[in-house]
């Protein structure tokens, strides 16, 4: 094993390692350096005051939409003490925070995890920040630090009637040892954090002036347009050039790996030449894969012995064959596909002495690792600069192939810059899909109606035994299957207890692609065990809202967002003529939601949504306006995949290429939304995901409330709605 | 060929086929206006010709001639004032933002066509994509702007 594979796997050790024991950055190593460049040096790694007061907050994990910068900056400013009005940030390097012994702690921005597993540390950077700026003042002042006071960013000194702004100590500041264990306010004191405060970066996102990955640009740039093999598994065997090269403003065209990239002045004229390269393909050992093949073998392991277990009491066989009545039903979802706004794309530049990629990433140290190992150069001869996201949602999560793709074309014209953009075609059929999974239910109910007794057999993909095989248990097992379905714990438990009960994953791995899609193992999930629950209910002979509340004594926070929803949402009073109401909870990434939502069904099929009720309770709150757009955020992203999405597999390639197959969500399809924020403190839970988990659940629920129709596979349109 | 895009001529070295929006990224070098789909599904690419909203990923350069105004999100407003840029930022409207320069280009010809949009007018006209999922804000912005203006 090489230098580089060492230092590659050191790097990726610690960009997967926990975030506890991180060191806050209260070493200075950077200020003389900051000094020498004319730079404003900074208090510690998470804050730069400039001599203008400007607080300039260092940011981690990136802004997709999801409202992190603004949250994690109030966090900072809270403890800082600083005037939110002059508050603006930046992000480090992956280079940088590797240098610095990962002083900024993990960039990784999935799972609903940058505020809810940064809280802490960011907030003591900011009080460790707080507490030197205002040494360094009483240190000017010749006072006991114990008698200044600092409000929005002025130091004051009541006895002497003195008062300094921080941007006129922060020099001497950053000279001053950082304190060890700052404490931290209690959340009930926050004037800055936990308030509704608007986006920071909003003013560039309508006037055009805002800078994408897409929209980057450098001096002698060059553009690439890229297809890589269609067919899964297969490989390029060869390709004809000959007319491509000779077309309008093509400099080179490259085979990289299995792809070609035409490399031109302008993208468009990339993109036209590549469509006169011929390819010949090695279609490989799935050229015949389709959706039915692979919906078989699902299918197979809804009965097979062997399975994971991931959450058991009792006997449920024994208990399901002793009840009085016996309810059994098998749901399915597809793959979907991410489809952010903004295609996948990086700008590249490669000497023998450095790659440096420009990007749109959700991991930019997981983007800096793919690229080392892309191009074969060091860790520390790379870096990658983060640029704004046209939308994330997982994709550009999961895999960093199209950084490193840009970075290997790059390297056919060494010193050039190359922005490498993916068309929607491409971003389409090299997606990392949402995991196709089948679920079979059955359930036992006692003469009373009540619940004695489930088995709930999921069979299908695990996402991390393609991409992140180290992520599974020793005995191959991958818990993230069971997202929402835990025993117990902080990220995601089920909220039900049920005497007798087995949870278990027969895993079939088809050969597409998977990926961490928004939500991700909580939607179906929730999908499975909500819709589940209204069929046991109406078997039962009882209210849903009632069946459930019995099985929920023990799960009180669960319960809360579910009475919350049923109440504001009207459950058990009229509602409108021909509207009817679903309801759903569930609890993943450390957050608990629930969803009321109102449907109606025409006499042709048409399902409208009219309006949905939400809760979430995540712990603390940092911004509740966010928040309620996250929630909005999450129907549209929640009920286009449950009502419209699917992609399907047929001869080995994916079959929709671009969004007149892939149909999105539109405005005359979303429904009002109201939300309800209703933290109850004492833990921070996610924001960006969790109320997709109930979208679609919520709707089905409706669905057949109002059609008598139980729609079990998603998704929902190709189902006929019309009454029997 | 000549186009004119924000009240300027411009010359454009591009094949004629070249669509509308990859001459004003690349040619003339506005990135407001967005690529999303390239097939006119998405409505990320919407600018205006003559005051009506075109998506520009589908019309070649060679469809427009030197007397019809071309106009970009850039050019909406000298200094980003428009009332549908007003109420965007006031109602907090983009999440990551992408698609919004096309929603507000579509807003504005909506609102010059009709300047008290109905919610069927709004969903008619409104049909650009949000993954954020952004639309019920975007629709009160609207409408909003629309009230603003009187």
């Amino acid at each position: 094993m090489n230098a580089i594979d060492l230092s590659r796997r050191n790097f990726l050790v610690g960009a997967t390692a926990a975030t506890g024991g991180l060191t806050l950055g209260f070493t200075i190593p950077f200020a003389d350096e900051a000094a020498a460049q004319g730079l404003p040096p900074e208090v510690n790694a998470w804050v730069v005051v400039k001599p203008d007061d400007t607080v300039v907050i260092r940011i981690a994990r990136v802004e997709m939409g999801q409202g992190t910068i603004t949250g994690l900056a109030q966090l900072v400013a809270e403890e800082l003490e600083a005037d939110w009005s002059k508050v603006t940030t930046e992000y480090p390097t992956p280079g940088q925070n590797l240098a610095r012994k990962r002083v900024w702690g993990n960039f990784q921005t999935a799972g609903s995890q940058g505020i809810r597993q940064s809280a802490v540390y960011v907030r003591q950077g900011g009080a460790a920040a707080r507490m030197m700026l205002v040494q360094a003042a009483a240190n000017e002042w010749k006072v006991p630090v114990a008698e200044c006071t600092v409000a929005k960013g002025v130091i004051s000194h009541k006895a002497s009637n003195r008062t300094i702004t921080y941007g006129k100590v922060a020099d001497a500041a950053a000279k001053l040892e950082a304190p060890k264990e700052p404490a931290l306010k209690d959340p009930k004191d926050w004037t800055i954090a936990g308030k509704p405060m608007k986006r920071l970066h909003q003013a560039g996102k309508v006037n055009g002036a805002q800078i994408y990955s897409i929209d980057h640009k450098m001096p002698g740039m060059l553009n690439a347009a890229v297809q890589d093999c269609p067919i899964v598994g297969g490989k390029l065997k060869s390709f004809d050039a000959s007319k491509a090269e000779k077309m309008p403003g093509v400099k080179k065209v490259v085979r990289v790996e299995n792809a070609v990239a035409v490399i031109a002045d302008t993208w468009w004229r990339a993109k036209t030449a590549l469509e006169a390269v011929k390819f010949d393909y090695d279609e490989g050992p799935h050229a015949k894969l389709d959706s039915a093949s692979i919906a078989a073998t699902l299918k197979a392991g809804l009965d097979a012995p062997e399975a994971f277990v991931g959450n058991k009491a009792g006997d449920a066989a024994a208990a399901i064959a002793g009840a009085v009545k016996k309810v059994e039903a098998v749901y399915s979802v597809p793959y979907q596909h991410h489809a952010p706004m903004e295609p996948l794309n990086a700008t590249a530049r490669y000497t023998p002495e450095k790659c440096e990629v420009w990007t749109a990433t959700q991991n930019a140290e997981a983007a800096l690792a793919a690229v080392s190992q892309g191009v074969g150069l060091p860790l520390d001869k790379c870096d990658v600069y983060r640029l704004d996201l046209g939308g994330g949602f997982g994709r550009r999560a999961t895999s960093q192939d199209f950084a490193r793709q840009a970075a290997l074309i790059a390297k056919e014209m060494p010193g050039v810059p190359i922005k490498m953009i993916w068309s929607r075609e491409e971003d389409q059929r090299h997606g990392t899909y949402h995991p196709i999974t089948q679920c079979k239910l059955v359930g036992g109910l006692d003469k009373d109606g009540n619940l004695v007794g489930l088995q709930m057999r999921i069979s299908g993909q695990s996402i991390q035994a393609t991409i992140r095989p180290e992520g599974l248990d020793k005995d191959g097992r991958d818990a993230f299957t069971f997202q929402g379905l835990n025993p117990g714990g902080a990220e995601g438990a089920f909220g039900y207890s049920i005497p007798n009960l087995l949870i278990d994953h027969a895993m079939r791995n088809p050969p597409i692609r998977p990926g961490f899609w928004r939500g991700v193992n909580n939607n179906q999930n929730a999908i499975y065990t909500e819709c589940f629950m209204d069929e046991l209910a109406h078997a039962a002979g009882v209210d849903p809202l009632e069946f459930r509340r019995r099985l929920m004594k023990n799960h009180p926070k669960h319960l809360a967002v579910l009475n919350a929803v049923a109440d504001k949402g009207g459950w058990g009073k009229p509602a409108a003529p021909g509207v009817f109401r679903g309801l759903a909870q569930h609890m993943g990434y450390g957050s608990y939601v629930a969803a009321c939502a109102e449907v109606s069904v025409d006499a042709k099929g048409v399902l409208k949504v009219h309006r949905i009720v939400a809760a979430t309770d995540c712990g603390h709150a940092v911004n509740p306006r966010q928040i309620e757009g996250q929630i909005e955020g999450s129907f549209a992203y929640g009920l286009g995949a449950a009502m419209l999405q699917e992609i399907t597999i047929k001869d080995g390639r994916i079959e929709q290429e671009n969004f007149d197959t892939y149909p999105i969500l539109r405005m005359e399809d979303m429904p009002a939304v109201e939300s309800i924020v209703m933290p109850s403190g004492g833990f921070w839970g996610g924001v960006g995901e969790p109320t997709i988990f109930v979208a679609a659940p919520a709707v089905l629920n409706a669905i057949f409330a109002a059609t008598g129709k139980r729609v079990r596979n998603m998704p929902i349109k190709n189902t006929d709605l019309r009454k029997a | 060929m000549k186009l004119n895009v924000n009240g300027r001529t411009v010359e454009v070295d591009a094949e004629p086929d070249t669509p509308l929006l990859w001459a004003i990224r690349e040619q003339i070098g506005l990135t407001g206006t967005k690529y999303g789909c390239g097939v006119a599904q998405c409505g990320a690419c919407t600018v205006h010709v003559d005051g009506v909203a075109t998506r520009s990923c589908s019309m070649p350069i060679s469809a427009f001639t030197e007397t019809q105004k071309i106009v970009t999100i850039e050019g909406l407003s000298p200094d980003s004032t428009h009332a549908l840029q007003k109420a965007w930022l006031d109602l907090d409207v983009p999440q990551c933002g992408y698609c919004q320069s096309g929603q507000i280009m579509a807003a504005a010809a909506l609102l010059k066509a009709s300047p008290n949009p109905t919610d069927e007018e709004i969903h008619r006209e409104m049909s650009n994509i949000c993954r954020c999922g952004t639309y019920n804000r975007i629709r009160a912005a609207i409408k909003q702007a629309a009230t603003a203006r009187g």
